[in-house]
């Protein structure tokens, strides 16, 4: 007998040993049990963490918009009644370009907020292109190249160029290149609704994986866009990405309060994408609460068969001495040894479930399916809830073997 | 004057209390045993004698009457407390051997010092050796429990039974599955140890040829100590 060993661990261990087949079932049901939960939410982290990405990879997390224009009728006549006037002489009006007051305190307001990664203005509207005897409608974006790229990744969109953004730059989508029959280097003519007017060069042509958005988005320098759209100085969007992404709505409401602005978080403007990534969690977390179930009652009921099993020798240990405290420790402890072993060789079934996914699921370039983020974190989590659902399952077992009459038990 | 090593006083024991299938076993059993006796109970099947050992052994409690340890009251104590008392004062073997299994010899007899102290140590392993050595084991003190023949397990029941070096030992029918052989082993062990050490012994048996052999014989009938007598002297022990 080991000497650093208390006697609950000895005797625990030897009856684990003892009921050889019956532990070896338990373990391969729990970590059968483990792998399917490690593999199951590892893949759902990397897919859901995937359509986030390419959800929010060009676009910000938190949008700042200037508040709505809206109509402010005179008081009603006497004798009209105050909603059948509104109704009648209210108009919605046009939403013009307009900028958001006194923009440089909120964003060096909002850049204070510990949650806030980068905030970026920009000025954006619509503008006509125009080259030769080609012309597309567009939305021009002016932003402020060191602070945006920070938010969306466009110097990693470009296929041709650079995305250097100089007073007379522009950056367009391939599949705008295309319809003009331009190229890098080449003049275009920018027209707003505004009338302004300039005329840039292509610096650069993006694509951003949609074809939508490489026909309507470019990118120019701030002041370009300003100048523009007839928005001197103003900006017309403030962008700023944070720290937690599921924590944005939060945050944009607590932007809301502190300043007054609009304040769209991701969550908001893609709710029925967040309504189902919310319902394939709720899902996912549905089967994991099952198995463990399974798992617990297995451990339970091989428990239960052990105390059946084991009462004459419980019986003889009370006699000799060996109190119900250490009886009942006896069987938690082989529960919560049954779940830590149960989830070891689970966490390993996961990981190589996990690694053979990464190797064989990928596309028809040869690319994988999307990026599976192998975290030390869920494996820490499955050891110690697995323990915890071994300790839990055993419970009622142990307490039936403390509880077991001496005398009843060594009578048989 | 000495107090007794097991007193007992009006002990009765009923089983189903409050039901109308409400037995009484035991109606007022008086028994006292002294350092170094050697006693022998007998009576029919039924009569009482295994109940009447449980309780002196604190396995069960008395309905009602009163049971002293070594002169410790006992009716008040609670379950930790009594449970602490029976492992360190009474040792016990029973008709058959309940070794552990999963342990070998050696592990066994260390057990009741094992759970007693929480953690292992040299000394325990001398102790369970020695005793072991002392009924005849030493060289299977390694072997699995389950390994050893029905008459070495029984000696290894008794060397357990002695680990605590308890002043009192119950012995409910220890030879009763052995062969004729192995019982006057087991028996002359008992009465060894009984000699040399100055254990009381409680001896539950159907065997006259043994009973003889102790210092006195207690017959339990239906629940009640017909008869109690010396059968032989016992020896004086300081």
């Amino acid at each position: 007998m080991k000497r650093w060993r208390p006697f609950e661990w000895v005797v625990a261990l030897r009856f684990l040993r003892e009921g050889r087949m019956q532990t070896l079932f338990i373990v391969s049901g729990i970590s059968i049990g483990v792998g399917v939960i490690v593999f199951m939410s590892a893949l759902l982290a990397g897919l859901q963490a995937n359509f986030i990405r390419r959800v929010l990879t060009a676009q910000p997390h938190i949008q700042l918009l200037p508040a709505k224009e809206v109509a402010r009728p005179l008081g009603p006549p006497l004798g009209v009644r105050a909603d059948a006037w509104v109704d009648a002489m209210a108009q919605a009006p046009l939403q013009r370009v307009r900028s958001i007051d006194q923009w440089q305190t909120i964003v060096a307001q909002i850049a204070a907020l510990p949650e806030v990664l980068v905030v970026s203005p920009s000025a954006a509207g619509s503008a006509l292109v125009v080259r030769g005897d080609a012309s597309r409608a567009i939305s021009a974006v002016g932003v402020e190249p060191a602070r945006y790229f920070r938010i969306v990744a466009i110097p990693d969109k470009i296929v041709k160029g650079s995305s250097r953004l100089g007073a007379s730059d522009i950056l367009i989508g391939i599949d705008l290149a295309t319809d003009l029959g331009v190229t890098i280097g080449d003049k275009i003519r920018l027209t707003s609704a505004s009338g302004g007017a300039n005329t840039l060069t292509v610096s650069g042509l993006f694509d951003l994986g949609n074809k939508g958005a490489n026909q309507r988005t470019t990118f120019v320098a701030l002041h370009t866009a300003q100048s523009l759209l007839g928005l001197e100085g103003g900006v017309s969007h403030i962008d700023v990405t944070v720290k937690d992404v599921y924590a944005a709505e939060r945050i944009a409401r607590a932007i809301r309060l502190e300043t007054g602005v609009d304040a769209d978080s991701w969550i908001s403007t893609n709710a029925q994408f967040f309504t189902a990534v919310q319902a394939q969690t709720t899902a996912n977390t549905t089967i994991r609460f099952f198995v463990g179930l399974s798992v617990a009652f297995g451990i339970a009921s091989v428990l239960v068969v052990s105390v059946v099993q084991k009462s004459r020798e419980i019986g003889i240990l009370r006699a000799m001495g060996i109190t119900r405290g250490q009886v009942l420790r006896i069987f938690l402890l082989q529960g919560g040894l049954l779940g830590l072993a149960g989830s070891v060789i689970g966490s390993l079934i996961g990981l190589l479930a996990l690694v053979l996914w990464q190797r064989y699921a990928r596309n028809a370039d040869g690319t994988p399916l999307f990026p599976l983020v192998i975290d030390p974190l869920l494996f820490t989590i499955a050891l110690v809830l697995a323990t915890i659902t071994g300790l839990l399952a055993a419970f009622a077992p142990a307490l039936r073997a403390a509880r077991l009459d001496p005398a009843v038990a060594i009578r048989g | 004057m000495a107090d007794a090593v097991l007193r007992l006083q009006e002990v009765k024991k009923s089983f189903n209390l409050g039901l109308p299938n409400e037995t009484e076993i035991l109606h007022g059993i008086d028994l006292e045993l002294w350092r170094g006796e050697f006693c022998a109970v007998m009576g029919p099947s039924g009569s009482g004698k295994s109940t009447l050992l449980h309780i002196a052994g604190l396995l069960d409690r008395p309905t009602s009457g009163r049971l002293q340890i070594g002169g410790l009251e006992t009716t008040g104590l609670d379950d930790h407390a009594l449970t602490r008392l029976r492992g360190r004062s009474i040792g016990f073997v029973f008709q058959y051997h309940h070794l552990l299994s999963a342990f070998s010899a050696l592990e066994n007899v260390m057990m009741p010092m094992f759970g007693d102290a929480g953690f292992a140590h040299a000394s325990m392993e001398l102790r369970a050796a020695e005793l072991l050595q002392s009924v005849g084991l030493g060289p299977w003190r390694d072997q699995p429990a389950g390994h050893l023949s029905g008459g070495q397990q029984q000696r290894v029941a008794l060397a357990r039974a002695l680990a605590m070096n308890p002043p009192l030992l119950l012995a409910d029918e220890p030879t009763g599955n052995l062969d004729t052989q192995s019982a006057d082993a087991v028996f002359s062990l008992l009465q060894a140890f009984n000699r040399e050490h100055g254990t009381a012994i409680l001896f539950v048996t159907h065997n006259h040829a043994l009973a003889a052999r102790c210092h006195r014989i207690v017959q339990v009938v239906d629940g009640r100590i017909q008869s109690d007598e010396a059968v032989a002297a016992q020896p004086q022990l300081e």
